[in-house]
């Protein structure tokens, strides 16, 4: 196995890259805040440059002509396939470029409903999993694995589970057709907590190996990652976050308060049920096919923010691009670091902490000021 | 431009407003004040449908303000609130833009008209050099300009203030006060809320009085700031002066120490 020689060679350089760019663009603020369509060109092919560079790294290293032969033969630009070894279509076809899309996905459903909720809740510090998604994905989840009647049954409990904890939140929190935001987040609290004590119920009574598994898919990975996922996910993402992109100047006057937000002709409740529904959906979705990847939600938007500027309409489209080049690169370290595979939940913690640490001690008191 | 007929509300059946009426013609200032727990607030988020009345209605150019959509009520009165921080750090241009919000096409996407009439709009009361600052490190008195500035780019007939100068230092109230002035006669009808009766006075042309048994007093604020009527909301704390021509209410009773003055080094030389 190359794969820990690999890590040092690739990963070391790249990673200070990646934080040294990102320094870059925040001394390059004004530039910024003038040239819209630039910054989001770049990050676009910072994503392209990253996707194919992560699809090349892991235990066997794959030329970068040989990914791109291997990719347009299968999308049909080139069609000969024969000159391609076999080894190689497995590889680069079946198993990294579907991992590496979906975390892509990933990454653009957790920051985006990310950015949703932190704008809906007038509040700089609230993930995605606020409202209760994630222990009631991890419930259903752990309901699918001791009990695994049907075809993807975990998966499709664990989303349903996630959208219904949100529902009960919703529906806990809504006094006289108003849904105050500190009565939400309490409501958040209550279904995550009853959710979480019935998981504990499932994991106290389960047989070993299901509570291993168990145990996995509460830290979150891209381990059985398949064409089948990205089918799934695919459509989900795109029109959710092509939604709430379009949504960005609605999220900003929603950021003002519910009172503000109505004097200024835009619905708070109708608004905001639409948004916050769209941003379950995708964070359900996301959830349901790589289990609970904690950090994404709550940091990119907030680096997106940091390096750019406030206005959702940028926010929105950056985090999704940040939070791609992130997951995919959280990923790549997490099969490649040690011969054996570490769940990606550990990575994105460990390497988002210290980063967004540093973010808010450089940036000063501003960004949690209100 | 802006009548209120009857207007009764409870919460939890403690009476806030009872049968309030008043009107507001176009192009008046007018001054809506009262003591701590009298219904300016409540009769605030009537007018804007915040809330719903229990009884009566407000009307709008002669329509009444339950037909209106959120959307084209926004159209028509735009709402000041008292300066707080924003969760995420705006520049000012774009809090001013977000005026612009209700006249926006589907896809919320302001064009040059609405950038242009941002621009006009911070003009109009001297905040132009502030455009491109983040209007969470800026002092009271500005962000309060900043929001005003927004209420005009929403280019409505009129415009709901809450306590505008509860926060600002005295030269910062004036320049306020002078600035709504300035709007109304312009011909935007304004209501201001306020805990000043001086502002009042000096710089409003219509009052509404509210007291803790519902409307007392409604109309010219030279006619209706009188003793009588102090002594009435305020219980027997205020006098009424006249000094030159203008009104001047100060507190009653007050024994100004003159010698402690006089001692004071800095002033010796009056």
């Amino acid at each position: 196995m190359i794969g820990h020689e690999g890590w040092q060679k690739n990963f070391c350089p790249s990673f200070m890259a990646f934080f040294i760019w990102v320094k870059m663009m925040q001394v390059k603020k004004i530039f910024l805040r003038t040239n819209r369509p630039a910054v989001l060109g770049f990050l676009f092919l910072s994503l392209l440059g990253t996707f194919f560079f992560c699809i090349q790294c892991g235990s066997c290293k794959i030329e970068f002509s040989m990914v791109v032969k291997t990719i347009s033969s299968h999308v049909g630009f080139f069609p000969e396939i024969s000159s391609i070894p076999r080894i190689m279509h497995t590889i680069v076809w079946n198993i990294r470029l579907p991992r590496t899309v979906l975390a892509i996905l990933v990454g653009v459903c957790l920051s985006t409903s990310g950015a949703v909720f932190q704008g809906c809740f007038k509040n700089p510090l609230v993930e995605p999993y606020i409202l209760g998604i994630s222990s009631g994905a991890a419930f259903g989840a752990a309901l699918g694995i001791v009990f695994p009647s049907f075809f993807m049954s975990v998966q499709l409990l664990a989303f349903i589970f996630g959208f219904m904890a949100v529902g009960i939140t919703y529906s806990m929190a809504r006094v006289r057709g108003k849904t105050p935001t500190v009565t939400l987040v309490l409501a958040g609290i209550i279904t995550g907590s009853i959710f979480g004590s019935l998981v504990g119920i499932i994991k106290y009574t389960a047989q070993d190996t299901a509570l291993r598994e168990i145990v996995f898919w509460l830290m979150g990975g891209f381990y059985y990652a398949g064409w089948r996922d990205v089918t799934m996910l695919f459509p989900i993402a795109m029109i959710g976050f092509i939604i709430i992109w379009i949504s960005g100047w609605k999220i900003n006057i929603l950021s003002m308060g519910d009172q503000e937000a109505r004097s200024l002709g835009v619905s708070p409740e109708k608004n905001k049920f639409m948004l916050i529904s769209l941003a379950t959906m995708m964070t359900a979705a996301a959830v349901s096919c790589v289990g609970i990847i904690a950090w994404v939600g709550l940091m990119i938007p907030h680096s997106a923010r940091m390096i750019t500027e406030p206005d959702h309409r940028m926010v929105i489209p950056v985090s999704a691009l940040l939070g791609a080049i992130y997951l995919i690169v959280c990923d790549t370290i997490a099969r490649t670091l040690t011969n054996a595979e570490i769940p990606i939940g550990i990575i994105t913690s460990l390497v988002g902490a210290p980063y967004l640490f540093y973010l808010v001690r450089s940036k000063g008191q501003r960004m949690f000021g209100g | 431009m802006l009548s209120v007929n009857n207007i009764c509300f409870a919460y939890n059946n403690t009476k806030v407003l009872d049968e309030i009426s008043f009107h507001l013609g176009k192009g008046e200032l007018c001054g809506l004040f009262g003591p701590n727990g009298s219904g300016k607030t409540t009769l605030f988020k009537c007018c804007l449908k915040f809330i719903r009345p229990d009884r009566g209605s407000v009307r709008f150019n002669g329509r009444d303000i339950k037909k209106f959509k959120t959307r084209e009520m926004a159209k028509q009165v735009a709402y000041v609130p008292q300066t707080h921080q924003p969760p995420f750090p705006f520049t000012v241009k774009e809090m001013v833009l977000m005026g612009r919000t209700p006249h926006l096409n589907r896809f919320y996407l302001p064009g040059n008209r609405d950038k242009k009439l941002m621009e006009q709009a911070m003009e109009m009361i001297n905040i132009s050099h502030l455009a491109d600052e983040p209007y969470d490190i800026l002092s009271g008195g500005q962000q309060q300009m900043v929001l005003i500035a927004r209420a005009l780019a929403q280019n409505t007939d009129l415009i709901l203030l809450d306590e505008p100068t509860s926060a600002l230092d005295f030269k910062n109230q004036v320049i306020i006060w002078k600035a709504l002035r300035r709007i109304a006669d312009q011909g935007i009808s304004i209501l201001a809320c306020s805990h000043d009766p001086n502002h009042v006075a000096w710089f409003c042309d219509t009052t509404v009085v509210l007291g803790n048994s519902g409307l007392i007093a409604n109309g010219d604020p030279d006619r209706v700031l009188c003793q009588d009527l102090m002594d009435k909301i305020y219980e027997n704390t205020c006098l009424v002066r006249d000094l030159e021509d203008m009104k001047m209410i100060v507190p009653k009773g007050l024994n100004r120490h003159r010698a402690q003055i006089i001692d004071f080094p800095i002033t010796g030389t009056s």
